[in-house]
């Protein structure tokens, strides 16, 4: 008998070694590879895990843009120009008749003034717009090859206005207009880092690498560029492009011409790390294992530091989204009908409009958040970058 | 081993010179230069182990770089397999690169960090595409347990190992491509005395097993005695002094070896201060501008004005010294007791 009670003793022992705790149970040591330990390290800044939780929304809605966009991009009502936002209400308290349930928004009223002609729209309660989720509205692609025409938000008679962000000087819907720019200023922030990195990775390794006349000659490019003041130079190569490009052929050429601008800091630094490295032993014996120069580079020692480059990499995405919304606001990047952050924000630069219309400003309240949550999981990864540091 | 020495040497360096530049001129020309290894001719025989001793920046770590051709020789030749290894190309170097391998001092700074131990051990296998897969795995799980490694640490980064399972990864990188030569450039130093034996211990089976040839750089005198055949000592880039283990502890020829014995801790506290340390002054001469005469005549205490730091001397029958038949010195203390 005393055998049988020394059994499940012996059982729960083993069940806990089985447990997370002990990383020796199976026999097999347990191991942390680099990325789990950076993603340990990330956890522990709140701010980053905030903003990374944010880009992944801001990835929702590049990836979504059609389907979470109330109207289509080309929409437009005459009808009601600069309205005033609407407010999303559930229940209606005004009708009188008790409540009434229901998703929806107060309709508006124009009001003409007598002497400037200029027509004022305000919300009014007793009017009721019906909004709902998943309604039928107009047709698009989604990504580019799935047909549909519900989309996640809208008024339930496609006739009815609905614009909770209120409306530009020409009758667009700002949260369409919203929306669709996000797609648009993110993805130039993200391709042009992509571009500027790949230019800046190749030549900051190679300078760094072989060193000698090859890295003076890369440097001295690097210094050549970075003398060239980045706005006039923005400014003469998007003046240089014929008016009467395609939106996304200038797309592409705005962006291409961001990167050509940002890759020098981070070749620099790649070459500082190459140069630091390059004398590492284990790099002498990366060649003596018979390794090429490439392979050398950019398998045996780029991953060293490939955890910085990614920060590196969130920390440039928001000079660059400023810097094509600066471009645009001064209308030398993109142009409407394209819509980004900056062309948007063009609108709101004259003080008549703004001073009617404050919400033409929400563009800007986007750019903020976007830049903050880069540069903050960009500091969150440069700090997770190193595990062994601590 | 000493009986192999009577066949050809596998491995024949003659005049080797490697020069860094120090400073160059305004037109980008050398303007001064250090002479790392200046004049080195040295042989090894298959089998044998040959230590190359010496104090530090004595360019032993450079002459063993230059074999393994990750220095570039600045003239003379190392002549392997019949061919001059300082004039291959490129594209030529790949068999030689299995042949002669090296083992680094630094079991830390000589293991990439971000690479797991399969990887690093594998890499020679990979890089040239010779192994993959299964075969690849066996492989590096062979030379794993032939060096005392479990080959359960494959997937584990080199940061959770201690200096001497580090050192034996290395060694296992060295040998996973089966070399005829290996340069062990101070493979002990940076271990525990704990910890050095058994290394030492297992590059000797290893040698055994593979039947090869090495080139054991150190400064340590004790563990030298424990694992040459023959022993090369260098001073100021050249070989001051060549012979056979035994004898030259029992009987050093060249002044500058016996000040090197003298210096060795004698593990005996009752037969230490028997015999005086020769304590050298540091007057190291200029390497950018060595002396036309023997070079260690400004610190020689046997040397003689006027004729040891004019003459050019050469290596005659093993020793550098114009005053080898004149002089008697003495050895290692042993530990007799």
């Amino acid at each position: 008998m005393t055998d049988h009670s020394d059994a499940p003793h012996a059982n729960s022992a083993s069940l806990d070694s089985t447990g997370a705790a002990d990383p020796e149970a199976d026999g097999k040591p347990a191991t942390a590879s680099q990325r789990q330990l950076v993603w340990w390290s990330f956890k522990k800044h709140r701010l980053a895990l905030v903003s990374a939780w944010l880009l992944i929304g801001l990835l929702v809605v590049v990836a979504f843009t059609e389907f979470l966009a109330p109207y289509d991009v080309r929409h437009r009502d005459s009808e009601y120009t600069t309205a005033p936002p609407q407010v999303l209400k559930i229940v209606d308290t005004d009708g009188g008749d008790g409540w009434r349930w229901g998703l929806h928004v107060d309709g508006y009223t124009s009001e003409q003034d007598e002497r400037s002609l200029r027509i004022t729209y305000e919300t009014n309660p007793d009017d009721r717009v019906e909004v709902g989720f998943f309604v039928k509205g107009e047709e698009y692609e989604l990504f580019g090859f799935i047909p549909w025409d519900r989309h996640l938000i809208g008024p339930k008679d496609p006739e009815d206005p609905m614009y909770l962000l209120g409306t530009t000087t020409d009758g667009k819907d700002l949260l369409t207009d919203l929306v669709y720019a996000t797609r648009v200023s993110t993805s130039v922030g993200i391709i042009g880092v992509a571009l500027a990195f790949l230019m800046g990775i190749v030549l900051g390794a190679i300078s760094g690498y072989f060193g000698g006349w090859i890295d003076n000659g890369i440097q001295r490019l690097i210094e050549l560029v970075m003398a060239v003041p980045a706005i006039p130079l923005w400014l003469g190569l998007a003046a240089a492009l014929p008016t009467d490009m395609g939106p996304v052929m200038r797309y592409f050429i705005i962006t291409t011409i961001l990167a050509v601008v940002a890759w020098t800091g981070l070749a620099r630094e790649v070459r500082g790390r190459f140069l630091a490295m390059r004398s590492e032993e284990f790099v002498t014996s990366a060649r003596l294992d018979g390794s090429g120069h490439g392979r050398v580079m950019f398998r045996h020692m780029l991953p060293s530091f490939s955890s910085h480059i990614i920060a590196a990499l969130s920390l440039s995405i928001p000079t660059m989204i400023l810097a094509e919304t600066a471009l645009s606001w001064l209308g030398l990047g993109l142009r409407p009908p394209a819509v980004s952050w900056g062309v948007q924000l063009q609108e709101a630069s004259k003080w008549s409009v703004l001073s009617g219309a404050p919400w033409l400003l929400i563009p800007g309240l986007a750019v903020v958040i976007a830049v903050l949550a880069f540069n903050f999981v960009g500091d969150g990864l440069r700090d997770a970058a190193d595990p062994y540091k601590h | 081993m000493n009986d192999t020495q009577a066949s050809e040497p596998m491995l024949e360096i003659n005049d080797l010179h490697v020069r860094f530049p120090v400073r160059r001129n305004m037109f980008g020309r050398i303007a001064v230069e250090n002479h790392a290894v200046s004049g080195v001719d040295l042989s090894l025989m298959p089998g044998e182990t040959l230590a190359l001793v010496g104090e530090s920046g004595c360019g032993k770590t450079t002459l063993g770089r230059t074999i393994v051709g990750a220095q570039k020789a600045t003239s003379g030749s190392v002549v392997y397999g019949g061919r001059d290894l300082t004039k291959l190309k490129n594209r030529e170097k790949g068999p030689y690169r299995r042949q002669i391998r090296m083992v680094f001092q630094d079991p830390f700074s000589s293991l990439n960090p971000r690479m797991t131990l399969r990887q690093v051990i594998g890499d020679p296998l990979v890089a040239t595409g010779e192994a993959s897969g299964t075969e690849l795995e066996d492989r590096i799980a062979e030379m794993m347990r032939r060096v005392g490694l479990s080959p359960d640490y494959m997937d584990r980064y080199p940061h959770a190992f201690s200096g001497g399972q580090r050192q034996r990864v290395n060694i296992a990188r060295a040998l996973i491509v089966e070399p005829k030569l290996v340069v062990a450039d101070e493979p002990v130093s940076a271990l525990d005395v704990s910890v050095r034996a058994q290394i030492l211990n297992l590059m000797r089976r290893l040698q055994e097993e593979y039947g090869l040839t090495y080139l054991f750089i150190s400064h340590d005198l004790s563990v030298v005695e424990n694992i040459a055949d023959r022993v090369a000592v260098m001073y100021f880039g050249k070989i001051v002094e060549v012979a056979d283990t035994a004898d030259l502890y029992d009987k050093p020829a060249h002044p500058y070896t016996e000040a090197l014995m003298s210096a060795a801790p004698i593990p005996n506290p009752a037969q230490r201060g028997r015999k005086g340390r020769i304590l050298l002054p540091d007057e190291l001469p200029d390497p950018t501008d060595p002396p036309p005469g023997c070079s260690f005549a400004s610190r020689c205490g046997y040397a003689e004005a006027g004729r040891c730091d004019r003459d050019p001397v050469d290596l005659v029958d093993g020793v550098r010294c114009v005053r080898k038949n004149e002089l008697d010195l003495q050895g290692i203390v042993k530990a007799d007791v």
